[in-house]
């Protein structure tokens, strides 16, 4: 049986803990209530700006421009983002397993977060590029990421580029996904499985029926307007998943912490009680001790 | 007779309400819209959003972006729009001035798509810096 001295040290350094880990559940809590309201905010523009899409893509056709057009190759460009710290759960894990299960082995990657980088550095998959993000994520940091996604794309590199990221869905749930970026689906804008911000499969069914009944004007014209639509919706979207797995990240890391704060308080309540037990086997003995000394006495 | 207008940029819902008209700035000129008008989907480009609401007109400094009119309904998509008590003129001043600079070093020939942000954000300032200092 452990000593005295030894639960006591025991029990200091599991209140440290616990000090710590309460302390960065609130910090997440925070954080984690303006990454959602930021994922969520966002999400009505994605929205609108699909609806803008979807009705565009029925009045052009796919060879309009090439973010659209669909390539025969196989070369494929994955964006994976991640965390930059540890400690939210198994969120990277899930999000580093639906890459293992959805993308070939022998695709590039390109990652945001530093603990997914690191994980398919060991693996030894072929990194060619990390971006960095603040948080709270500016949307102006969206836009070299889209850029250089864009550029591989254009130039022939890759012939599809996809994001794995976790899909923010409320504070418990978080959803590793995996979103065809480039080129633009213009059949998968409306299918359920494409990433909408939300888990609304509908939605984009009942735009596209809206949109046909409609006859559009374009100012300027049709092709212009893809022109300038098309790039804003790359970058949006990808400003859009930083968000979401922000908001992941910062619930997950609360939920972990809220958990290991309970456990160490769970455990330091088994420790004390198991400390005063013995304390009071240590006092009983004593006392034993000292009545035995004085019958010896008498 | 009413028109619903949604203003919306990546950051919030700036705006969703009923009015009775609006005045876009298209790419192609000043577009003003009002009930009943044809379907439409026009790019934006920096400048001035204004409408009327109960004989008020409110105006606001809109960055680019595109604008989507059905029936009676326009949705505006825009990077930033911000009234006038919103403008910060300072921020304003200083993002032309970092715009400009950037602008110096960008190959020209080479980075056209940078050039045209860069002229854009100079656009969108200038916008708010005039909306701001116009006599109330």
């Amino acid at each position: 049986m452990a000593n005295l001295r030894d639960i006591r040290r025991r029990i200091k350094s599991v209140k440290n803990t616990a000090q710590i880990t309460r302390a960065m559940q609130l910090v997440a809590a925070a954080k984690m209530k303006k990454a959602q309201d930021q994922a969520i905010a966002g999400r009505d523009y994605a929205k609108q700006l699909k609806e803008v899409l979807v009705n565009l893509k029925e009045n052009v056709g796919e060879d309009a421009n090439p973010l659209l057009v669909k390539r025969e190759g196989t070369r494929e460009l994955v964006l994976v983002i991640s965390t930059d710290k540890g400690l939210c759960g198994a969120l990277n894990t899930n999000v580093f397993k639906k890459v293992r299960a959805n993308v070939s082995p022998t695709a590039d990657f390109v990652t945001v977060g530093r603990k997914l980088r690191t994980t398919l550095g060991k693996t030894g998959r072929n990194l060619i590029a990390d971006f960095d993000v603040k948080d709270p994520v500016p949307f102006a940091e969206a836009r070299p990421i889209a850029k250089f996604l864009t550029k591989q794309f254009l130039e022939g590199r890759y012939d599809k580029i996809s994001v794995v990221f976790a899909n923010f869905v409320n504070t418990l749930t978080q959803e590793p996904t995996i979103h065809q970026l480039l080129p633009i689906d213009p059949g998968g804008l409306g299918d359920e499985q494409a990433y909408e911000g939300v888990g609304k499969g509908d939605h984009g069914k009942a735009d596209k029926a809206a949109a046909l009944s409609k006859d559009y004007l374009f100012e300027p014209s049709p092709a212009d307007v893809l022109g300038d639509l098309l790039p804003l919706y790359v970058n949006f979207q990808i400003y859009q998943m930083l968000v979401e797995s922000r908001a992941s990240e910062h619930s997950a890391r609360m939920v972990a912490m809220k958990a290991a704060t309970d456990n160490a308080k769970k455990f330091i309540k088994e420790l004390t009680l198991e400390y005063n037990k013995l304390r009071q086997a240590a006092i009983t003995s004593e006392l034993l001790e000292i009545t035995t000394a004085m019958k010896a006495m008498e | 007779m009413s028109l619903q207008l949604e203003i919306v940029t990546p950051e919030k819902k700036v705006f969703s309400d009923t009015v009775e008209n609006v005045y876009l700035p298209g790419t192609d000129g000043e577009l003003g819209i009002l009930e009943a008008h044809a379907s439409l989907v026009s790019g934006l480009k920096p400048g001035e959003l204004r409408y009327q609401k109960g004989g008020q007109t409110v105006t606001l400094a809109l960055g680019s972006g595109f604008a989507e009119v059905t029936g009676h309904k326009v949705v505006v998509l825009t990077d930033s729009a911000l009234g006038s008590d919103e403008i910060d003129e300072a921020k304003a001043e200083a993002a032309i001035q970092r715009a400009e600079e950037a602008l110096k070093s960008v190959d020209h020939s080479v980075d056209a798509e940078e050039v045209a942000h860069l002229q854009a954000v100079i656009a969108k300032s200038l916008a708010q810096l005039k909306l701001k200092r116009r006599p109330h």
